[in-house]
């Protein structure tokens, strides 16, 4: 899960990294309530996860409460790269010395933890790694040991920090490896991490993407649940507990395990057509998950046919037909289906949906996975 | 042969008492494979259905010689289960359990490396491993796996993906091609084993004879595998990435299964692996009739 800049920030004032005076507002008056609080100039930054909001005009530097209505008035509801601006954050501007790099991710590779600093913040890491990748300093840090003060200390020194920063990094660095670990993110990143000329370190901005395997422990993170963009069909699935992501093709995917669901959004796409969706319906697959993922696919208006694909390995075939044909009775089709039913008891299954009485328009039965995926994109054209 | 596990292995289930280690496990007994022991703490002194349950590992281990195990247990209990193991002398665990934070999982699979060297953790998110007509560990169904033939030639199987793993199973039985070994080692982002000490292990192996390999978008465990294979492999391989058509930056089910940043893409992996000479299918099917292509060959 991808926090926004603010909750990003919040998060990080849980852990103690300085972060600037501000607030969040989702009307103009909010915004200008927010500066008086920060205190002024302050600037007005679009709440968007999509790179180059700056250039897009969705970050305006405002002296007073006359400028922070106009720019507020123009970021709520601009549209960049397509993500339209619902909230802006509003803090107290600060002034900049130096501006530096700092994130933690895990090394999937490594299987250890990565710190990566360096010295060359306020652009984009990447481009920092291709055009002088020696400006980095890339650490790896045992999730047994952590990141004692002494070695935060000597990895600001070794990433050349000039020393008025250095224990100011060295702080940070070890508040956001806390955030990190005990915050269970995925990746924890300060961009820019600025030295003010009056000598603090503090985080300019912020991106957090949160593990969801660990929300059980993270009750805090309801709030950010709740400002989870998803589409109409995303939230429906989301109802029903159902692995599924919205994706802009005509063929409607089901599929047991998420390796055979993306391999069959691979073979659609290899004979031609393309996926509404990547859906996971798991190991269990009984009346009342199939018909929640058909109400799901049938609640998007661009699916033309649908692809089931199941592949019996401890789910049995048969109890898979039985739930189609339920399914069927509780949900009215605008597509019709192809399914490919096969592994642990495929044969009374396809039997069951064969006396089920369903007409060939509604449902054809396929052998192989390469024979319903051309079916059901020849059905979709 | 086979690779890690045998029908020699005495395996005790941590989680014995609930549903799915229940229902596993017991099909996993039905299987040949010797289920020796239950474990749930507090409810030691009970059995089901004549397996004998334990309060702790170490008491299992003590009374049954125990040496591999099968962790079913939550997500919240599962680090602290694989730990318990380990310290208790197990030295192959395998877990099935899906959704365990990351951060246990990194800190799980270092704590292993560092104080149980010899101790080799499969998964965690993984179906298991299965040495067909010997011992089946975990959720895969045994009867979809072909017997391996003494003068063989036999395929071993190793995958990320639970559903790809049946799937590859299935159009080896449906060729009429034995496997000698199929291991899962699950889609989670820090995997107890990798695809390379699998493919160490086949390569090793005298009655594995071919190697399929189902790999899938995110990291760069293929990629490492493509050098490993150039390097170490010298008996015949097809493989299947799963995920062309992937959306970046979305996960896919599997917590592990994400392109992020134009890395991790299916395309890198399969030129990777091609380079290594493997033979890519487009599909499992493919990937399956490859195979068959290359035991025609051997036989």
């Amino acid at each position: 899960m991808d926090l926004f800049e603010y909750q990003g920030k919040q998060y990080f004032a849980r852990y103690d990294i300085p972060v600037s005076k501000g607030d969040v507002a989702v009307t103009v008056d909010q915004a200008i309530a927010a500066a008086d609080a920060a205190g002024y100039p302050v600037v007005v930054k679009a709440q968007v996860q999509v790179g180059g909001r700056g250039k897009a005009g969705g970050i305006k530097l405002a002296n007073n409460a006359d400028e922070v209505r106009t720019h507020a008035g123009n970021i709520l509801g601009m549209d960049i790269k397509g993500h339209i601006v619902k909230r802006v954050w509003v803090e107290n501007a600060s002034d900049i010395a130096e501006e530096y790099y700092a994130s933690f991710t895990l090394d999937r590779g490594a299987k250890k933890h990565l710190l990566m600093l360096s010295r060359e913040g306020g652009v984009e890491i990447e481009v920092v790694a291709e055009k002088n990748p020696a400006a980095i300093l890339m650490l790896h840090i045992d999730p047994v040991d952590g990141l004692p003060a002494a070695a935060a200390k000597k990895a600001a020194v070794d990433a050349n920090i000039p020393e008025a920063a250095q224990q100011g990094v060295a702080d940070i660095l070890v508040q956001l490896y806390r955030c990190f670990v005990d915050g269970d993110c995925d990746l924890a990143e300060i961009n820019p991490l600025i030295l003010k000329p009056t000598g603090e370190v503090h985080a300019l901005d912020a991106k957090v993407s949160l593990d969801e395997n660990a929300e059980f422990r993270h009750p805090e993170w309801a709030e950010f649940q709740a400002t989870v963009e998803l589409d109409a069909r995303e939230l429906l699935a989301r109802e029903k507990g159902l692995q599924y992501i919205g994706l802009d093709g005509t063929v409607g995917i089901i599929a047991n395990g998420a390796g055979l669901a993306m391999s069959t959004l691979d073979v659609v796409n290899q004979v031609g057509g393309s996926a509404a969706n990547f859906l996971d319906i798991g190991g269990g697959a009984n009346a009342d998950v199939m018909a929640g993922a058909l109400e799901v696919i049938n609640s998007d208006k661009n699916v033309k046919s649908i692809f089931i694909n199941i592949f019996g390995g401890i789910t049995r075939g048969d109890e898979v037909a039985k739930g189609i044909v339920e399914a069927l009775g509780r949900v009215d089709l605008r597509a019709p289906i192809v399914i490919r039913l096969d592994g642990t008891n495929a044969a009374e299954g396809r039997d069951i949906l064969k006396n089920a009485g369903i007409p060939e328009s509604k449902l054809t039965s396929k052998s192989t996975m390469l024979e319903a995926a051309e079916a059901a994109v020849a059905l979709a054209k | 042969m086979a690779i890690f596990v045998d029908q020699n292995t005495k395996v005790i289930v941590q989680g014995l008492t609930g549903g799915q280690g229940k229902y596993h496990g017991l099909r996993n007994k039905a299987y040949g494979t010797q289920i020796v022991a239950g474990v749930t703490p507090g409810k030691g002194g009970t059995d089901v259905e004549g397996i004998p349950v334990y309060d702790s590992v170490a008491e299992a281990v003590k009374a049954t010689g125990a040496t591999a195990s099968f962790v079913t247990v939550p997500p919240k209990a599962a680090s602290a289960a694989i730990l318990e193991a380990a310290g208790a002398g197990i030295t192959f665990i395998v877990c099935i359990t899906e959704g365990i934070p990351a951060q246990d999982e990194a800190r799980t699979y270092n704590t292993l490396v560092r104080d149980f060297p010899k101790v080799r953790l499969l998964g965690p998110n993984c179906p298991g491993i299965i040495s067909p007509g010997k011992c089946n560990i975990g959720i895969t169904a045994g009867e979809i796996a072909q017997l391996p033939t003494a003068k063989g030639p036999n395929v071993g199987i190793v995958s990320r993906s639970g559903t790809l793993t049946y799937q590859a199973l299935y159009e080896l039985k449906q060729l009429g091609i034995g496997v000698s070994t199929c291991v899962g080692i699950g889609g989670d982002p820090v995997p107890g084993t990798s695809f390379i000490d699998c493919l160490r292990e086949f390569q090793a192996d005298p009655e594995t004879h071919a190697i399929i390999m189902i790999g899938e978008i995110g990291g760069s465990a293929e990629e490492e595998a493509a050098e490993f294979i150039k390097a170490n492999v010298t008996k015949p391989m097809s493989a299947y990435i799963a995920g062309v058509t992937a959306p970046a930056g979305k996960k896919m089910g599997h917590a592990g299964a994400i392109v992020s940043g134009g890395k991790g893409t299916a395309q890198g992996k399969m030129d990777a692996l091609r380079a290594a000479g493997v033979l890519v299918g487009h599909n499992p099917t493919e990937a399956g009739s490859l195979m068959a292509g290359i035991v025609a060959g051997l036989s």
